[in-house]
């Protein structure tokens, strides 16, 4: 089958009483050929590769080559007066870490994008530590992640070139929360409202990294996703439904980004970037 | 992916890497423009390094990538890097006009979103594909059934086409067809098609 909707997803696992990564699975199964078992063992990858980026992120104190960022998810996780919960840490401290990695080009994997790999990775892999959840269940719940950017990448964008950090971040975000509730035990329906809570509340947002770097705001910005990600998931295991549903999200999305000024869209020629300090960093990184 | 970008890192490796499959021969020299957010933020992006990487037929998940701008000059490659305006294309563009022993050829490369790519002009072939599906280009003569000659060959190796893009400059000489396939494609078929009278090249793009 194939979905172009969150809609699509939602009602077909309704239908047949299933998950919603079970229908992404079946659609990958029909579209690549492949057997089932090698498509969850590529998805296995994925996470062995997540759980890597996080591992060197948390253990080691990297830094990027512009110096710019690199060292605070070492901070993070060694702060005793954090308030807010273990767990709460904990997805912030593992976003900073991946994002950390990606910015000194370490191995990620792109979620939607690299810009915003930090988001689904921090998300579920604390939730999974928390509450011991099997590797074959995250691994399920990240082919949800992936069926729901999928639909952004058909209907909009995924790119900050095109729809700003809304397109990167927010969808990383409503990714990482719908995944989140599936892994949950969380409703479809419940999976397509984090979905939209998230995504709505991170509309709008611009992409001006400093120094055209994908280091500031970008590595910070992936642990306030994240944790975004996780109100979004309270709210809907909460029963607490988004009055927008997905699909129309995923379309204002889309109209914002066309009406957002180019200089907002990862060109470095606004926000952030063209700040005294965001020049003065780019005219020091300019031989870099 | 190695990072720090998908669009901008990885996706400028799969347009490089297409770029070097489509061209085939040795790769001598590459001038490689740069246009909008790819122009603007190449370097913190590492789109340089991502561009030569691909080019240099390296995957976006290898990690040579970040010395790819060495390993290139060590190999006797060529590059230069320029800032240029490309008109009606995506913000990620990038064109490289690559030079080999007697030929040149010039690949216009977008990328989408997501490590998403989308290859839109070889020299001056308007195209479309994205190399996520075992893929054929192949430059023919134009002419009533030659198109006809073509999937017919494909069909009798039970190729199942999925899209298929055919342009021409002008009327009765050469036709480009890009033909998107479910299954891979064997070299056996490859010379079938080659050694038709009425077919001038084929390439083969699998994908990654």
């Amino acid at each position: 089958m194939e979905y172009n909707k969150i809609e699509h997803l939602i009602n077909e696992a309704q239908k047949n009483n299933v998950k919603i990564s079970e229908i992404v699975i079946k659609a990958e199964i029909e579209e690549t050929e492949f057997k089932r078992d090698v498509i969850i063992e590529k998805m296995r990858e994925n996470l062995e590769v997540m759980k890597d980026s996080i591992k060197e992120g948390i253990n080691k104190n990297i830094k990027s080559a512009s110096g710019l960022t690199g060292g605070d998810a070492v901070k993070l996780r060694d702060f005793d007066n954090f308030i807010g919960g273990k767990i709460l840490q904990n997805i912030i401290t593992k976003a900073l870490a991946v994002s950390e990695v990606n910015a000194c080009m370490g191995k990620v994997v792109a979620g939607p994008t690299a810009g915003a790999s930090g988001i689904v990775p921090a998300l579920l892999l604390s939730i999974a530590e928390e509450y011991k959840i099997e590797d074959d269940d995250v691994i399920k719940a990240l082919f949800t992640a992936g069926g729901l950017g999928e639909v952004v990448a058909k209907k909009a964008t995924l790119a900050g070139a095109a729809g700003g950090c809304q397109a990167e971040c927010g969808v990383g975000s409503a990714m990482a929360a719908g995944a989140a509730v599936e892994l949950l035990g969380g409703s479809p329906k419940q999976v397509g409202d984090a979905f939209a809570l998230a995504l709505k509340n991170l509309l709008g947002l611009v992409c001006d990294p400093v120094a055209g770097l994908v280091e500031v705001p970008c590595v910070k910005r992936n642990g306030f996703a994240a944790s975004h990600a996780l109100t979004a998931v309270n709210m809907s295991m909460s029963n607490i439904a988004s009055v927008i549903p997905p699909d129309e999200v995923i379309e204002a999305m889309m109209e914002i980004g066309d009406l957002m000024s180019v200089s907002l869209k990862e060109t470095s020629d606004g926000g952030l970037a063209t700040t005294k300090t965001g020049k003065k960093i780019a005219e020091d990184l300019k031989d870099f | 992916m190695i990072g720090p970008s998908s669009s901008h890192t990885a996706g400028a490796v799969k347009v490089g890497y297409l770029a070097k499959t489509i061209f085939k021969d040795k790769i001598k020299k590459a001038d490689i423009h740069l246009h909008g957010s790819f122009a603007r933020t190449f370097k913190g992006h590492g789109t340089d390094r991502a561009l030569v990487g691909g080019l240099l037929g390296f995957k976006p998940d290898d990690e040579r990538i970040r010395d790819s701008l060495n390993i290139a000059a060590e190999r006797g490659v060529e590059i230069e890097f320029h800032l240029s305006e490309l008109r009606n294309v995506h913000p990620n563009t990038a064109k490289l006009d690559l030079y080999g022993e007697n030929k040149q050829m010039t690949i216009i490369g977008s990328s989408v979103g997501g490590s998403q790519i989308k290859i839109i002009k070889i020299d001056n072939y308007e195209v479309d594909f994205n190399g996520e599906m075992p893929t054929l280009w192949v430059l023919h003569k134009d002419e009533p059934g030659e198109i006809g000659i073509i999937t017919s060959i494909l069909g009798s190796y039970k190729l199942n086409i999925a899209r298929m893009i055919v342009f021409r400059n002008k009327k009765g000489e050469v036709g480009s067809a890009i033909i998107e396939l479910d299954h891979k494609v064997n070299d056996y078929v490859i010379s079938q098609l080659d050694n038709m009278e009425d077919i001038y090249q084929v390439r083969y793009i699998e994908p990654f």
